[in-house]
């Protein structure tokens, strides 16, 4: 039991002199050294800035080796926190990549990290004591000595490649090379904060008691056990029923909003929430006290929380972290730091500055997004006590912020976009084209390259990460994976799903040259009638959008599940409507609106089996591959168990009829979970048919499906219009009369704008090869002409004179047998008795055979398979009429 | 003949044939393409345009190119690829995945073989990895993060592309037609099919995404148009290697002009047309009916009188016997008195050429004299084959011509 060895050795830790001096900016008081005094032993061991130290890990035979950069505390004098700069062990390089090195490792051999991927601030406390770090040449051999507290270093380690190190980087007197951008003295808050960036902690903070509340727990967290254990529940219910008090006015101050849809959010949010918080509490408590007193070794996790209360006093450890109080920021911070890193990264020690600006980012994001993670669970997996108070105090006002903005903020702008819009279709005619209004395509497309840009990141970025994991490389590595990606952030437009590097990266080669870019206002009209070009909104969709929107935010806020049925025929803009709200609210989750949340979407066509759901989903949450039974028992226990900051889930299952099975398991499972009660899954179920439930389902799936339906209508002519001048936003292209049909004939066929979009743009390609400026009727006739028509009455007319012959003959062998059905010998006698009529030579049966085929081929006849020769039996595949109309003409 | 031959001085007669053999197999077995699609200009050069804009522009689109066998619809794709490619923005960018329904009978053969095309990252060598869920998954990974200004376009030829829609679910008809409708890596999708219903055969959800252009190749040619197409076609090239053979060629072709060129006859004369025209059309079973013994030919006609009596209705051999001893009992002679387990034989020996067939519904349990069958030959071809067959007794030829048995 290694555990209690190491609880009894209780270190005491102070500082030693005065302040140095204060920080104002960052609000920390800078020290100069730090004693450390283990309990009961007279002598105290001195850290100072410069020197090596080990710091506690999660390997207690291993802990950390670092160097202290510099030590400090916050504005309350309780939090200790030192900046150092990590050394990696030969233990935590990932084994392939030690390969790298070249020759065997020293055992006591380590590495100056150059990578940016471990936070480089820790928590004092977690200082075990000072050790030696020498520097070798790279030629020279290891001295041969047994004293474990001497290291070595040769080489510098970026998580990539192994590198001579400067023996000055490892003087002491240097100031840091590199560092968390907020946390060295050098480096003030970004000078111009992003919108809804930084900009935001500069709002005074709400209520200081209860940050005072939640900043006080670090300080008593090395107080004996039962002590701190209750301190800290103490603080944590203070401060959390202050917030959830704040919440609940935030949220009844726009009550009309969320109660849109009459959905399953209860009546009185408030006073359920209170229970529930209090049972949470409650159980908590007993929970802690129940496992510290059985302290039994097959949980020493659970052991280790208990015991060690969290700094994050507003997050309820544990499994029963359920109600929604802790919005993470990580996009917020993410930006923050994107803003911010370039001054930190100009002195960055890599050579490949450039190319590794974009991979940089997302490590830090990456950084934090797992930072995040662990401090909200488990103190071992706390980067020894790497926390940065500002981050703690920065997130508790952002949320605080966040409850008193309106949450309908970003619903409104895109409404306010949609009235704009239409505002622009009004006094269209009045002005010409405008420039700026034109622009929205190209910014739509630098947008997504930066998308791309944090794609191609990812990838590298898991490298680095290797590092990282090995820190922290115990026991139950799964489950921790499993929130440590769960804890990610809110993706733009559904998640790209991970990969380990060593696998093959899916994607298409790059062009040569660039694409060119549209010339002319026709090829500029046809490429915004793509049907792939994303329009700034979607107009005609304006009430299925506030419905979802709200049925989802709802869901979000509380912290609940559902499901919602969203029917419709083909290309009346049901995925496209759904995706556009889940980026809106994405859009508030970042602003912080609302809690994040994550977005996954599947699709039934998108898979080979209706079974290969569960694994898609699975992947898509957490990166895990899996077969898809195990998929599923996964899925099973993750959305029926209570696990700590567990982030509601929304899930868009695009083409449900696809999952549909003998015995329904997919469909089941994925209307259960929502009703579990800590799932926190959301689920949005797009179909064509209206009364699929009614039909296909059966009962047990249909109940959990509920009632929440929608169903999107199919366009009027008047919508699909206006969608097309939309899209064309203002370019004139099109004449009215032109644009009128094309709606009203789509309109009346099906309306389905994929189809409308697709004659507009066909109607451009035919205008241009006509030479016009504008297209007209004639070239929209042309091109509906085209799309409509059948091709029937064109293939009877241009078929040759036997097989024009053949069709007259049936049709005679059908008058004369009042059935529609005959053998092939029958219609053969009334084809020759027709050719010598025409005076042709009677055919063979080879050649009557052959004609009858390729009219078969075509589909105008159908037969039966061609091994009955002479007694297939031929039917008409067109209307008679329509083929003695076709020979009629002739 | 002999003075042809001196007046060709440049070159040896056999030579000229060899040449004039090799250009038109070139022509007609090997797909030569013709230097220019002649009567199909206007889907030409819709099609070069669609693929253009593809390559060039980043446009994602869908096209089916519809027509009946034989109609050129490879012939006007591959025209137009060859027009592209000697265009260098094109050439260097266009990735191109050729399938075809006959060949990827299922979705799982196809993405492999997309995969294998595009020469993905799973793919060593020619061999892609992973399971059809993990191809489809990687495919689709790979097209969603390509976009429209800097990926490699991708064309998708679907020969066959009627045998696609019959996959289970049309999952790869989907999944291609949806990536050519949003906003992921340019795709174009090209089907050749000869049916004229596809749009039928393609579900819904997968209708709705294809963009429903469709180029009709019907042949509109009139016949003194066909007739320029066939000279065209038979016609020797300007720069044949001797002008003088090359212009009396050309003479003949026009005169009107296959095969059975040798040295002895060196142009093609209507005869040989016609000659051609009557083995390519001619008629196997009729055919096999020449081969028959004389008790089997007898067996047929009784069937073919049993057909005429019952009107199509099905038979089985004791009836076909019956109907051959009233036959026989009329010539009194016993040259055709053939003992039951013979007749039974060359009965069986009509059903394994498949001239006969059992009827539908027809049990194998029943005995063999009763069970039901149906003639698969018409009429004319036994009247036909009859006038062929090599000595056939005359009082069998009369007894086939009577109207009645």
């Amino acid at each position: 039991m290694k555990y209690f060895t190491r609880l009894r050795v209780r270190r005491i830790y102070e500082w030693r002199g005065a302040a140095l001096g204060f920080n104002r900016k960052l609000q920390t008081y800078e020290y100069g050294s730090l004693s450390i005094r283990v309990e009961g032993l007279p002598h105290s061991t001195v850290i100072s800035a410069g020197q090596h130290i080990l710091i506690e890990g999660d390997d207690d035979d291993n802990p950390y080796v670092a160097r202290v950069v510099r030590l400090f505390a916050d504005e309350s004098g309780a939090q200790k926190k030192a900046v150092v700069q990590w050394y990696v062990r030969v233990s935590e390089v990932p084994p392939g990549k030690l390969k790298l090195l070249g020759r065997n490792p020293h055992p006591q051999e380590v590495f100056f990290y150059e990578g940016r991927s471990c936070e480089d601030e820790v928590n004092a406390e977690s200082v075990l004591r000072p050790v030696q770090v020498r520097h070798l040449d790279a030629a020279a051999p290891f001295p041969v000595s047994e004293d474990g507290d001497i290291f070595y270093v040769k080489l510098s380690w970026d998580s990539r490649t192994f590198r001579p190190v400067d023996p000055s980087l490892l003087d002491a007197s240097r100031p840091p090379c590199r560092s968390l951008p907020l946390s060295p003295p050098s480096s003030p808050p970004a000078a111009a904060p992003a919108p809804g960036g930084p900009a935001r902690r500069a709002l005074p903070t709400p209520d200081p008691a209860v940050m005072r509340g939640a900043m006080a727990t670090p300080a008593s967290s090395r107080k004996p056990g039962a002590e701190a254990e209750s301190l800290h529940s103490l603080t944590k219910l203070s401060a959390s029923k202050c917030l959830s008090a704040k919440r609940r006015s935030a949220t009844c101050r726009t009550p009309g909003v969320r109660k849109k849809l009459q959905l399953s959010s209860p009546d009185d949010p408030a006073a359920l929430r209170d229970d529930v918080l209090q049972q949470l509490l409650e159980a908590e408590l007993e929970k802690g006290r129940r496992s510290a007193a059985a302290a039994s070794p097959s949980e020493p996790l659970r052991i280790t929380h208990s015991l060690t209360p969290l700094r994050r006093t507003s997050r309820t450890p544990g499994r029963h972290d359920d109600f929604p109080l802790t919005p993470c920021s990580v996009r917020r911070r993410e930006s923050q730091s994107e803003t911010d890193s370039p001054p930190a990264g100009d002195d960055l020690s890599s050579p490949q500055l450039e190319s590794s600006s974009s991979r940089r980012r997302v490590a830090l994001r990456r950084n934090h997004a797992t930072f995040r993670e662990t401090t909200s669970t488990k103190r071992k997996e706390v980067q020894t006590g790497t926390e940065p108070v500002l981050e703690v105090l920065d997130e508790e006002e952002e949320k605080n912020c966040a409850l008193r903005i309106p949450r309908r903020q970003s619903a409104l702008k895109v409404s306010s976009r949609i009235r704009k819009q239409l505002n622009l279709l009004d006094d269209r005619l009045s002005s010409d084209e405008d420039e700026e209004e034109e622009e929205f395509v190209p910014s739509r497309k630098e947008l997504q390259s930066d998308e791309e840009e944090d794609d191609e990141g990812d990838e590298e970025e898991d490298e680095e990460l290797k590092v990282k994991k090995s820190r922290r490389s115990s026991s139950s590595a799964a489950s921790r994976t499993k929130q440590k990606t769960s804890a990610r952030t809110p993706r733009k437009a559904g998640p790209k799903t991970p990969r380990t590097h060593h696998h093959a990266t899916p994607s298409i080669p790059n062009r040569a040259q660039p694409a060119r870019r549209p010339g002319n206002i026709l090829e500029e009209a046809r490429a915004r009638l793509h049907v792939s070009a994303v329009p700034e909104s979607l107009p005609c969709r304006e009430q299925e959008f506030q419905d979802i929107y709200s049925f989802v935010e709802s869901k979000v806020l509380d912290g609940t599940g559902g499901c919602m049925y969203v029917s419709g025929v083909p290309g009346t803009g049901k995925t496209a409507t759904v995706q556009e709200v889940m980026r809106c609210l994405q859009h508030a989750a970042e602003q912080d609106e609302i809690p994040p949340f994550v977005f996954i979407q599947i699709n039934g066509m998108k898979m080979t089996d209706p079974h290969q759901a569960y694994a898609q989903i699975l992947q898509k949450l957490t990166g895990q591959k899996a077969t898809a039974d195990h998929a599923a028992a996964l899925l099973e226990k993750r959305f029926s168990h209570p696990a700590p900051r567990k982030e509601t889930t929304v899930l868009l299952v695009d083409e449900l009829d696809l999952l549909w099975t003998r015995k329904q398991n997919v469909m089941y499972n994925l209307f259960d979970w929502p009703t579990r009660r800590h799932a926190r899954l959301v689920v949005l179920a797009i179909a064509n048919t209206m009364d699929l439930p009614e039909r296909i389902l059966i009962n047990r799936v249909a109940s959990r499906l509920g009632l929440t339906r929608m169903s999107f209508q199919p366009y009027s002519f008047k919508q699909l219009q206006q969608i097309v001048t939309s899209r064309l936003n203002k370019l004139k292209a099109f004449e009215d009369d032109a644009l009128q049909i094309v709606s009203r004939k789509v309109a009346a066929l099906s309306g389905d704008a994929r189809r409308c979009l697709d004659i507009c743009r066909r109607a451009t390609e035919i205008c241009e090869r006509s030479a016009a400026q504008l297209v007209g009727m004639s070239h929209v006739m042309q091109a509906l002409d085209e799309m409509f028509s059948s091709p029937y009455i064109a293939a009877i007319r241009s078929a040759s004179t036997q097989e024009q012959l053949f069709l007259r003959a049936v049709i005679a062998e059908f008058r004369r047998l009042g059935l529609e059905e005959a053998t092939f010998q029958q219609v053969l006698v009334q084809h020759q008795a027709l050719c010598r009529v025409e005076g042709l030579q009677p055919v063979g049966v080879s050649e009557g055979l052959a004609a009858c085929r390729r009219l078969g081929a075509c589909r105008l006849l159908l037969l039966e398979p061609s091994r009955l020769g002479v007694l297939q039996r031929v039917r008409l595949n067109v209307s008679q009429d329509d083929v003695l109309f076709a020979l009629k003409a002739d | 003949m002999s003075k042809r031959k001196a007046k060709d001085a440049h070159l040896p007669i056999g030579e000229c044939i060899n040449q004039v053999h090799q250009i038109l197999r070139k022509r007609f077995c090997h797909q030569q393409l013709p230097d220019k699609p002649e009567g199909v200009e206007a889907q030409h050069k819709h099609l070069a345009e669609l693929l253009k804009r593809t390559a060039v522009h980043g446009e994602s689109n869908s096209v089916l190119i519809v027509g009946p066998r034989g109609s050129g619809k490879t012939m006007l794709l591959r025209s137009v690829l060859r027009e592209l490619s000697q265009e260098t923005e094109v050439q260097k960018n266009l990735l191109q995945v050729h399938l075809n329904g006959l060949l990827q009978t299922d979705d799982r053969i196809a993405l492999k073989e997309i995969t294998r095309q595009l020469q993905l990252e799973n793919v060593v060598g020619d061999r892609v990895f992973g399971s059809f869920a993990e191809n489809l998954t990687f495919l689709l990974d790979a097209l969603k993060k390509g976009d429209r200004s800097s990926s490699r376009p991708v064309l998708f030829v679907l020969d066959e592309f009627d045998l696609f829609a019959c996959h289970k679910n049309q999952t790869l008809l989907y999944n291609l037609f949806d990536v050519a409708q949003s906003a992921q890596a340019p795709v174009a999708v090209v089907g050749l099919t000869c049916r004229l219903d596809v749009l039928e055969l393609l579900e819904k959800r997968v209708k709705s995404r294809f963009s429903h252009r469709q180029i009709h190749l019907l042949s509109k040619l009139t016949f003194p148009q066909y007739l320029e197409r066939v000279r065209d076609q038979l016609s020797l090239p300007d720069d044949f290697l001797d002008g003088k053979f090359a212009q009396e060629w050309n003479a003949a072709v026009t005169m009107l002009c296959l095969s059975r060129v040798s040295v002895a006859r060196p142009s093609i004369t209507p005869a040989d047309l016609l000659d051609a025209s009557r083995l390519c059309l001619a008629d196997a079973n009729a055919n096999m009916l020449h081969g028959l013994s004389i008790l089997e030919l007898c067996l047929i006609i009784a069937m073919k009188h049993l057909n005429d009596v019952y009107e199509g209705e099905p038979f089985n051999l004791q009836m076909v016997h019956n109907e051959f001893k009233k036959f026989l009992q009329r010539k009194s002679n016993s040259m055709y008195n053939f003992e039951q387990p013979v007749i039974m034989k060359a009965f069986e020996h009509l059903q394994q050429l498949e001239l006969i067939r059992p009827a539908d519904g027809a049990s194998a349990k029943t005995q063999r004299e009763f069970q039901l069958m149906r003639l698969m030959l018409d009429h004319g071809q036994i009247m036909e084959a009859l006038q062929k067959y090599p000595q056939c007794p005359t009082d069998v030829k009369q007894w086939a011509m009577s109207a009645f048995a």
